[in-house]
């Protein structure tokens, strides 16, 4: 069974336009994030969030206008399964992080909803309490978060610098700068459709796109291992057809790769609960664009670089018997395999 | 030609049948109420606190706490010498690790230094400056020793403190700078108590009165207004002694450190107070303490206050009651903390975190509900496009989360909801795997290979794309799990075991079932 029968799409022909689609939603990202700044979860604002499970889901403004100063700065949301009654508040201030006075915005918060008649909300859910209570608190205090910060931006950084290092090693500069700028790619369109639909900035969307990098970069690599091959055996042949070629050949398993990874991250979406939602809209997003980037974009951008300089493959191999093929990879050239 | 295969099969199956018992199991067994061998048990996969529910915090210790002390009691202790010398300088604590003397006399150097050096030289590094001033800083050697043992006593105390609060399996973890602490009480849901605990101070002090109790002006006016540098004014807390002040000594004769026993009870007008019992080197410095000074008032001292200021009737030697305002909880509390020993420095709260019951239930049951989702949807994708091989790719698939788990278990690695987010993107990444081999194949079936070298073909071919695209996500893992805190550490522990795991799966379990299949007898046509 076969996705595209015998495939022979001219993928480099394209190569302008994917570049220019891809600037305008990242243009159209980098103003909205601009305008609008990116939306960044308790974690690196700081601040205080608090679940509570009511008997009846009530009016959400109802629940804002009952906080301490009338709900200015909070954001109130029903939160998970409706069947729970469920509803999170958030709030951009904690208490003092000396002693244990952080928690006293999250104590008023409840305070203020019983005042207000909508609990009385007590304890801490369990199989004993299963409404009016409180299932879940978080309270950041101002000064993790910025360091939170730092470390997902070095995460970030390391990895990428380590990949296009072992990139570079593996097989060769053009190819390694292609599969960095696809992966930039990747994580700024992915960005962009965070802050379109407003999922925050967490600790899990982080992990997210790191992942998507992992992704981004594997998707990528297996197309340019192709590339490599074909060097060898289509010496007569330009780059953009070898490039061609290769892309094709991968279709299929390109897609069924990236249809079956999004599979499991649509389930993770659909079934995992609320707090894997931002980490399963990025990843579905990442590995649509990560798909789309080493088809469209990772293979042209080593044809740009490489411009019309042409391709120096190494002494053709003899034919090496397939078994062995791999074994011997390393003795020959150090860096390129022999097929 | 497949001489090897029993050996692979056996392999295949012990590795399978090991990691089942060790990683799935006891989790099986745990719902279902089957009984597990103790060994498995102690073994059985650790769920984060994000799924069993607790509380979490993450607290710095204000290791300059613990600096001051070592100062102030440093210069206190060469105010006495320098006293028993005719010498009476200033002395001023300037900073955590850092005091200055002032006003020696030039002609009396000599007797400064006689009476200073032997105790400073060990800790201090001391800097004479011009007009008889000498300011003393500690060596910076000393300071992180003393840095690093102030954040380990702050732990080893809260862990004896959690333990009396009957946490079960409880975690004190320093962080990766050192001085902050992440704090989990599983199970635990009152964490107003458990702060409350965890974060008293608990230094205890037994101070002679030296003067009040009254109001700051008039302690002062009794000193005409300039306190001598030994003594401090110390407010008062709680029952008599709110509102009021007390002028003691900077050092207490006696502290917790020399308590054995605290334990709550009743006092003389029963209300609730703490009895405490002494420790065989504490008890002289206590008797000769209360025998010296019958008739006077001491100042009990909890954290910097005065909770009480009893007097002091007789000789006490081995056991002793603090009474002064406390309810039947406060006290039970305070002999809590005064158990397990008083923190060295102050604890700041930077994050907390409460997880309920039923919200870690609730992510259970979605994080397994999507897995199996997932997990259902890729096999019979598998099944329907690669025909019979699709086989092939479930049960490696199946065994590849099998010793995922097995392996997680094994090392004592946590499960946690991110980490679960893991788990379900393994098995798209670990599918690619076998579809990637799967294309190869049919690709060299086109191209007119017998079978048996096109499966040969498909795996060596594939080795090496495989092994550049899982270095490559094994960077990218090992960067998160550096930087990464908490949860986002178990998400990129689950996807790094995984990568490994996937690597044996997809090619040694995988190519061994072809080889199985290719033995038993002429394939002519393979079913992918």
């Amino acid at each position: 069974m076969h996705i595209f029968k015998n495939p022979n799409f001219d993928f480099v022909r394209w190569k302008w336009q994917a570049i220019a689609v891809s600037w305008v939603i990242i243009l159209a990202g980098v103003f909205q994030i601009w305008t609008k700044g990116m939306p960044k979860g308790v974690e690196f604002s700081g601040g205080t969030i608090v679940l509570v499970r009511f008997q009846q889901t009530p009016n959400v403004d109802r629940v804002r206008q009952a906080l301490p100063g009338s709900g200015a700065n909070a954001v109130v949301q029903a939160y998970g399964d409706p069947a729970q009654h469920e509803v999170s508040i958030r709030v951009h201030s904690t208490g003092a992080e000396q002693g244990t006075a952080l928690s006293t915005t999250a104590d008023a918060v409840v305070e203020a909803l019983n005042k207000n008649g909508l609990g009385p909300i007590e304890g801490t859910c369990g199989p004993q309490k299963p409404f009016n209570c409180v299932s879940g608190r978080r309270v950041v205090g101002p000064t993790v978060g910025a360091e939170l910060q730092q470390r997902g931006v070095l995460a970030t950084v390391f990895a990428l610098a380590g990949i296009l290092v072992y990139i570079a090693f593996r097989f060769r500069f053009s190819f390694a700068v292609g599969a960095v700028v696809a992966t930039i790619h990747d994580l700024l369109i992915t960005l962009t459709f965070l802050a379109f639909f407003k999922y925050e900035l967490s600790l899990n969307v982080i992990a997210a796109l790191l992942t998507i990098t992992g992704y981004s970069m594997n998707d990528t690599i297996v197309i340019y291992d192709r590339i490599r091959e074909n060097m060898r055996s289509m010496r007569r042949d330009n780059l953009a057809t070898i490039v061609n070629a290769a892309v094709n050949e991968m279709l299929d398993r390109t897609m069924i790769t990236g249809g079956l990874t999004l599979l499991s991250v649509i389930a993770l979406f659909i079934f995992g609960g609320e707090v894997l939602k931002g980490f399963a809209f990025t990843m579905i997003v990442g590995i649509i664009t990560g798909t789309y980037s080493s088809v469209f974009i990772a293979a042209a951008i080593v044809l740009i670089w490489q411009g019309k300089t042409p391709v120096k493959v190494a002494p053709a191999a003899p034919a090496a018997p397939v078994g062995k093929a791999a074994g011997k990879a390393a003795n020959k050239s150090g860096k390129r395999r022999a097929s | 030609m497949y001489k090897n295969l029993r050996w692979k099969l056996v392999i295949i199956s012990a590795v399978f049948v090991v990691f089942f018992a060790v990683g799935v199991y006891p989790v099986l067994a745990g719902h279902y109420h089957w009984p597990v061998p103790a060994a498995l048990q102690a073994k059985a996969l650790k769920l984060g606190l994000d799924l069993k529910g607790g509380v979490e915090l993450r607290m710095r210790v204000n290791t300059d706490d613990a600096l001051k002390t070592t100062t102030t009691s440093t210069a206190e202790a060469v105010r006495a010498a320098l006293a028993s010398a005719n010498l009476t300088p200033t002395i001023t604590v300037t900073a955590p690790t850092s005091f200055r003397v002032e006003g020696v006399p030039s002609d009396r150097s000599q007797a400064f230094h006689s009476a200073a050096d032997e105790l400073t030289q060990n800790d201090y590094d001391a800097n004479a400056l011009p007009g008889g001033v000498y300011q003393f800083t500690m060596k910076p050697n000393i300071e992180r020793d003393q840095r690093e043992q102030a954040v380990d006593q702050t732990m080893q105390t809260i862990d004896r403190r959690v333990n009396e609060l009957g946490v079960v399996e409880p975690s004190i973890a320093r962080q990766s700078n050192n001085e902050e602490l992440l704090i989990q009480m599983p199970g635990v849901s009152d964490v107003a108590h458990a702060k409350e605990i965890i974060g008293k101070t608990a230094q205890l002090e037994f101070k002679l009165v030296e003067a009040g109790p009254g109001s700051k002006e008039d302690l002062l006016k009794q000193y005409n207004g300039n306190l001598p540098g030994d003594l401090e004014i110390v407010p008062g807390s709680g029952g008599d002694t709110s509102g009021a002040f007390y002028v003691v000594k900077k050092i207490a004769p006696v502290t917790g450190a020399d308590l054995r026993a605290a334990k709550p009870g009743l006092d003389e007008n029963n209300q609730p107070a703490v009895h405490f019992e002494l420790k065989p080197s504490g008890a002289p410095k206590f008797g000769k303490l209360s025998g010296e000074n019958i008739g006077r008032y001491l100042a009990i001292v909890l954290d910097n206050k005065v909770i009480s200021a009893p007097r002091l009737d007789g000789r006490i030697t081995d056991q002793g009651r603090i009474s002064g305002g406390f309810t039947a909880e406060t006290a039970n509390d305070l002999a809590l903390t005064l158990r397990s020993g008083a923190l060295p420095a102050s604890l700041t709260s930077l994050e907390e975190n409460v997880v309920g019951p039923s919200l870690g239930a609730d992510s259970i049951r979605a994080g397994v509900l999507a897995s199996a989702v997932g997990m259902f949807l890729i096999i019979a994708f598998m099944l329907i496009y690669y025909k019979l091989s699709g086989i092939n790719a479930a049960v490696a698939l199946i065994c590849n989360l099998i010793i995922l788990l097995g392996l997680m278990a094994y090392i004592g690695a946590t499960m946690t909801l991110p980490g679960i987010a893991g788990f379900v993107l393994t098995m798209g990444v670990g599918v690619d795997s076998n579809v990637l081999i799967f294309e190869r194949i049919k690709e060299e079936i086109a191209a007119q290979r017998g079978v048996r070298a096109a499966i040969n073909a498909g795996f060596s071919r594939v080795f090496l794309t495989l092994l550049d695209t899982h270095v490559a996500s094994l960077i990218a893992a090992a960067f998160l799990f550096q930087f990464g805190t908490g949860p986002i550490r178990g998400f990129a522990t689950t996807l790094s075991i995984g990568l490994f795991v996937n690597l044996f799966t997809s090619i040694f379990v995988s190519k061994t079932l072809y080889e199985f299949e290719l033995s038993k007898r002429q394939v002519p046509a393979l079913s992918i």
